[in-house]
């Protein structure tokens, strides 16, 4: 992508965390171009785009399949291949649907191929969750008591995470609580666990993000520090 | 546990320290940051917040990795 793309911005108003500004189109590439030109245009050459258009799209889609696949050992191979073939024809639709939104700002290729992927991954996710109870209630509080490599930091192990569960009970609400344990506690991934509270993925990432704030807050408050690194440790 | 995997631990709790995109943004922007990466162009400064993000969010990490991995085994940019 050039620089020359940067030079129009605008606000992305939506960002629960951070506004970041983003070049409103881009200069297309021939290819793009091309593409954008034939799904938009009729009779034999539209048919040929579309055509070529759902190739692509089974294509990420067995791709993510084949990168999952490990994890799934349960399915079988005509599962997944059903799977991968129901995420390529959804992705096509949604691709067709929002052509617009295609701001040339990458190759039109990879804009298509992450709606194959995200279909892939989030029906894969479901179906690994399928039938199965969520998480709701801190079940890993047990992982973290092990010891550490020294009784000194053993004991400063145990003061940050007492510190961090009496945080979880003292500030969360219970909608941030639930969420925080399922999804970084617990495991359980985002869209399945917005799938089962009727939400969105995007929401229930703004109700993570405004618990972890709280929870920092809240240490930082009891006098640990939090800065020394990325990750929190203290 | 070892100090690593505390640190582990206590990054999915506590999430990136930096501000972040959300996942609907990272969507949006996900693509021109992957191609961005693959031409070798500074995608984190292009796309503040996003690779944050990935650190914060698994789903989001799991389709940046696989959008990657396709495209940079399609052809090079």
């Amino acid at each position: 992508m050039n620089s020359a793309a940067v030079a129009s911005v605008v606000q992305v108003e939506t960002a629960p965390q951070v506004p970041v500004a983003v070049p409103s189109t881009g200069p297309l590439d021939a290819k793009s171009r091309q593409w954008l030109e034939d799904l938009r245009g009729t009779g034999a050459a539209h048919e040929a785009a579309v055509a070529r258009l759902h190739a692509l799209m089974l294509r990420a889609a067995r791709f993510e399949v084949a990168r999952r696949r490990p994890g799934l050992p349960h399915l079988r191979g005509d599962d997944l291949g059903d799977i991968a073939l129901e995420a390529a024809n959804d992705a096509l639709m949604n691709v067709l649907k929002r052509l617009d939104d295609f701001r040339g700002l990458s190759r039109f290729t990879t804009w298509a191929y992450k709606f194959a992927l995200l279909e892939a991954a989030v029906k894969l996710r479901r179906r690994a969750w399928q039938n199965r109870e969520l998480p709701l209630e801190p079940e890993s509080w047990g992982l973290f008591s092990s010891t550490g490599p020294t009784p000194q930091r053993e004991a400063e192990q145990h003061e940050l995470l007492a510190a961090l569960q009496r945080a979880i009970d003292d500030v969360l609400t219970p909608h941030q609580r639930k969420v925080l344990v399922a999804l970084a506690l617990n495991g359980v991934p985002i869209d399945v666990l917005a799938e089962r509270l009727g939400t969105t993925r995007g929401a229930l990432y703004k109700t993570l993000h405004d618990a972890r704030g709280k929870l920092r807050r809240q240490l930082v408050a009891s006098g640990f520090m939090l800065d020394t690194t990325r990750k929190g440790g203290a | 546990m070892e100090r690593s995997d505390l640190k582990h631990a206590l990054g999915r709790l506590l999430g990136p320290k930096e501000p972040e995109l959300g996942c609907d943004e990272c969507f949006t922007e996900l693509d021109r940051f992957v191609d961005l990466e693959l031409e070798g162009s500074d995608a984190g400064r292009a796309v503040p917040g996003l690779r944050a993000h990935l650190e914060g969010c698994p789903a989001c990490r799991e389709e940046y990795e696989s959008l990657r991995a396709l495209v940079a085994g399609e052809q090079p940019l």
